[in-house]
């Protein structure tokens, strides 16, 4: 942590974006994390990817749970809304924010603690439910805040800062969350922005559950040469299926790749997202041949990156609970309590 | 981008934009912390050592150091007119005060060396030299045409600028060391200089010529008309305390903004400078012309002098040709005649300020002295010697008129010239600055310096109430900041002398240092070309005046670039990073001085 906060003064280029925010406007109080922490970098990401996106601020809702990772919400967007919640409950109350108002863009931040342990069941279902939600997952692989123990996604047979290995399975969270139905899922490294801010990009504009997974080093604990969650094993080890360009609006879409390296896909807000493939045979829009590849991957200890899942139909949770479009927090009394006589009515159209 | 060597001097001696503007290169982050700390002494005496009259300088300096600074191109929240640390005034405050400083003077030492060296002006150049060279054992003699030592800083700049107090103690401080001052002695023959036995001589004898303006009337009128350098000379002799009530100023420099501040003072009512060229083009320095304008003098530009018109033998105004400046196609400026009749401007008295002139009436051609096509001594432009190997130039005498702080570095050069001379070592080598780079790293979040950098504005100087200061010449206007006010300014410093220091080999490459930078100066990325690499940065490098910090060696095989231009040394990068791959490291550079170079000490360069 540092104990200056950040000079306001900028540099002279800093522009403003088209709804008149400069990047440094996305900006939160001075991270207390370690130095170093990828967290930092993934805030960083987060804070790019909204100024890019010239998203306002206050049309934002950021949700975490309990970790170093789930402070991070206090160091980006600080114009924004914030729920911390109790520790694994953040997918739950994030639900219900959702369900209250939809029109806002629900950003979840989590840990690998807190949705892989604790929460695991949490995410699961907020997956499965298809909340519209951008959920990154900011995964070092081990406990921070409790002086680095083993968290539930790190590999099996890598060392803690000790020496000692893991000898429990790892939980894969991009698999998990491919196998509980979400309809975006990438994975990335907080040390490669390239990669990171459009994947959050065109997270934000997935209308559907979007996870992605952020391997991000623990400068303090899990930074080590046995770990592979390190900045060097990840480097060594980063297997990117594919670069991602995400085209606003519906500018005419050009391309000057060779045929075949390059796939437009648009999503449904209108956003087209470019995959540059790095591997040929990748398909991001076949989750059965998705989830293999990481699987085969991950058997050799590489660590599969890139937009490794999208579904451009994506179902959302207001879609299959049949809303109305207008968010309830806008609803009158009237509207939201009809009355024993409604009630009476619906009780009678199910018998 | 090749990787940048941190190791030549001169690199992190650019960063520090202040010293490296600096003529005689004045630590100026160094002094500034000072007087934040309240060491007002020390401060002083850091000044002292480089630039030899800071008191002096704190108010008249030309302060090539502010339009340099760092922070006018950072100063986010006062874009129309981003202000520069007001360095001059600063120094003012270490002078003002300092308290006794006597005792840590240096003394000549009991046995001199038995050189005797004669200074001809006790000018800035002149009091520099002999400062340097009698701790080492010389025997200076300064002979000056003027009772008192001090040269174009007493003649020239008026007392409400320049209280004569300040220009006694300071020079004072220079005679006191043991020098042979010889007022009123001036030197009419260099041949009969060079067969009085001195080993070595020093001309410091400034450009004491005003340029004239000879149009019709000048005979004619000429009770009324004088030159501005001597008229101002006269004013501060005390020769004259009077002038007409309607006073025309010509010229657009420094001397004119002098002219017209002190006619004001002296009676003259209806006080207008009238220059030839538009108001940007006018040499005077942006805050002179502001403090002119403040005592409601006027400006006239675009003015031609055509003639001084006259009645029964005096002088009763002047006629102009009022013209416009054109650019042609390659972009030079000429000025045409606008057609319109001559403006008649009525006046009781002219003052010409339009330029001064280097004369040596008083060196006999034949000597082998040589002379350029302009009239200027011919110099080896380094060591300062002429083609008389004992006979040195500094100062205005050397290249022209310039101003006080490029006459005390000439001294400093001529002083290590003229002992490596008499020493018998080569002047061509000259003795290598020392350079220390320490880190200013305390604690985990704890640096030597204060690095959270104010936000205030530019503090303004007080002054003295108009209708005083405008009564007497001798009240000075500006007051000089108070303590409170100096600690204020001083905290707007940047302290760029603070480096941000690479070690590549103990990155990781987490991009902590990126993210923090406020100014976004941190790229990690491909190596390019320079014009390639400056424009893919994190925030574009348009300024190609401020360096790219380059290092390699990373494990990825990128590089690191650092984009100098905007940092504000506020340490973050070092406080954020953590394997310790950036730190903060204290550049101080001290400039070679004749105590450096003579040949019983062997050059030695600290750590880089």
């Amino acid at each position: 942590m540092t104990y200056i906060a950040k000079p306001k003064m900028h540099h002279p280029a800093l522009q403003p974006n088209a709804v008149g925010f400069t990047r440094r406007d996305y900006e939160g109080r001075i991270s207390t994390l370690c130095a170093g922490c990828g967290h930092d970098s993934i805030s960083a990401a987060i804070i790019q990817a909204c100024w890019e996106m010239n998203i306002e601020p206050h049309r934002v809702a950021k949700l975490s749970g309990i970790g170093c990772s789930s402070k991070t919400p206090d160091y980006f967007l600080g114009n924004s809304h914030g729920f911390n919640t109790v520790h694994g409950r953040m997918p739950s109350v994030l639900t219900g924010a959702n369900l209250a108002n939809r029109e806002l863009l629900y950003l979840g931040v989590s840990g690998d603690g807190d949705s892989a342990s604790i929460g695991l069941g949490q995410f699961a279902h907020a997956m499965r439910r298809g909340v519209n939600m951008v959920y990154v997952l900011e995964n070092n692989g081990v406990y921070g805040l409790t002086k680095g123990q083993f968290s539930a996604t790190a590999d099996k047979g890598s060392a803690s800062k000790r020496g000692v290995a893991n000898s429990d399975s790892p939980v894969d969270t991009a698999s998990l969350a491919l196998l509980m139905g979400a309809t975006f899922v990438g994975r990335s490294f907080s040390g490669d922005k390239g990669q990171l801010v459009p994947l959050i990009k065109a997270a934000i504009g997935h209308c559907g559950a979007a996870f992605i997974d952020v391997v991000s080093p623990c400068v303090a604990f899990n930074n080590h040469s046995g770990s592979t969650k390190s900045y060097d094993y990840v480097r060594a080890h980063n297997e990117a299926v594919n670069r991602l360009d995400v085209i606003e609006g519906r500018s005419e879409i050009t391309t000057d790749y060779a045929a075949g390296t390059t796939v437009d896909l648009q999503q449904h807000d209108g956003t087209w997202l470019r995959l540059h493939k790095v591997d040929e045979a990748y398909d991001a829009t076949n989750k059965i041949a998705a989830m293999n590849y990481i699987q085969e991957h991950q058997a050799r200890g590489e660590v599969v990156t890139g937009l490794l899942y999208v579904d451009t139909n994506p179902e959302e949770l207001h879609a299959n609970l049949k809303t109305v479009a207008t968010p309830f927090n806008q609803l009158g009394e009237a509207q939201l309590c009809p009355g024993a006589g409604a009630l009476a009515k619906l009780n009678a159209s199910l018998r | 981008m090749r990787a940048t060597d941190i190791k030549s001097p001169d690199y992190f001696h650019k960063v520090v934009d202040c010293q490296w503007a600096c003529p005689a290169h004045t630590p100026v982050p160094e002094y500034i912390r000072l007087i934040s700390a309240g060491r007002f002494a020390d401060a002083y005496m850091v000044n002292w050592d480089s630039n030899v009259f800071p008191g002096i300088l704190g108010r008249t300096c030309d302060r090539p150091c502010e339009p340099a600074c760092r922070r006018s191109r950072v100063e986010d929240h006062n874009a129309e007119k981003p202000e520069p640390v007001a360095i001059c005034r600063l120094k003012r405050v270490a002078a003002d005060h300092k308290g006794d400083v006597s005792a840590r003077m240096p003394h000549a030492p009991t046995t001199r060396n038995g050189k005797r060296i004669a200074c001809i002006g006790a000018g800035p150049a002149s009091l520099t030299v002999a400062r340097d060279l009698v701790p080492l054992g010389y025997e200076m003699v300064i002979f000056d045409g003027d009772p008192k030592a001090g040269g174009f800083m007493r003649t020239q700049v008026p007392r409400f600028r320049l209280p004569e107090a300040v220009i006694d103690e300071e020079t004072g401080y220079i005679l006191d060391l043991g020098v042979e001052f010889r007022g009123g002695e001036r030197i009419d023959s260099l041949r009969e200089l060079l067969a009085g036995g001195y080993d070595a001589i020093f001309v410091g004898s400034g450009a004491p010529r005003g340029r004239d303006l000879q149009v019709p009337g000048r005979q004619e009128a000429a009770a009324n008309i004088h030159i501005g350098i001597d008229w101002l000379s006269s004013v501060s002799f005390g020769h004259i305390e009077t002038i007409g009530k309607r006073v025309i100023v010509l010229g657009g420099g420094n001397t004119a903004m002098d002219c017209c501040r002190s006619s004001k003072r002296l009676g003259g009512d209806e006080v207008k400078v009238i220059v030839r060229s538009g108001f940007e083009e006018m040499k005077a320095s942006p805050w002179e012309k502001e403090d002119a304008m403040h005592e409601g003098i006027p400006f006239l530009n675009y003015y031609v002098p055509l003639s001084f018109e006259h009645e029964n033998g005096k002088l009763i105004g002047m006629r102009f040709d009022k013209v416009k400046a054109v650019y042609d196609e390659r972009g030079r400026r000429s000025l045409v005649s606008s057609g319109e009749a001559p403006e008649f401007v009525p006046c009781d008295d002219v003052l010409i300020a339009i330029g001064q002139e280097n004369s040596f009436p008083w060196i006999e051609r034949g000597l082998g002295l040589e002379f350029d096509e302009w009239g200027l001594p011919v110099l080896d432009e380094k060591t300062l010697q002429s083609t008389i190997p004992n006979v040195f130039f500094g100062g205005d005498s050397a290249f022209g008129p310039k101003n006080i702080i490029w006459a005390v570095a000439h001294g400093h050069e001529a002083a290590i010239s003229i002992d490596r001379f008499l020493s018998g070592v080569a002047l061509s080598e000259r003795p290598p600055a020392h350079v220390n780079l320490i880190s200013q790293k305390m604690g985990i979040h704890e640096w030597s310096y204060d690095n959270d950098i104010s936000r205030d504005l530019r503090h303004i100087v007080p002054w003295a109430a108009a209708e005083q200061a405008l009564k007497s010449i001798r009240v000075e206007v500006e007051l000089g900041f108070d303590a409170k006010a100096a600690f204020a300014e001083a905290q707007r410093c940047l302290n760029c002398d603070v480096q941000t220091v690479f070690a590549p080999p103990l990155c990781i490459e987490c991009d902590a240092c990126v993210d923090i930078c406020p100014m976004d100066c941190i790229t990690f990325t491909e190596n390019g070309e320079e014009a390639d690499l400056r424009t893919r940065l994190t925030a574009p490098a348009p300024r190609l005046d401020q360096d790219i910090y380059v290092a390699d060696g990373l494990k990825t095989g990128r590089i690191m670039a650092k984009d100098e231009d905007v940092c504000l040394h506020c340490g973050l990068c070092a406080e954020r990073c953590p394997t310790g791959a950036w730190d903060m490291q204290k550049f101080l550079l001290e400039m070679p001085q004749a105590r450096d170079g003579c040949a019983t000490r062997a050059p030695v360069r600290s750590a880089a």
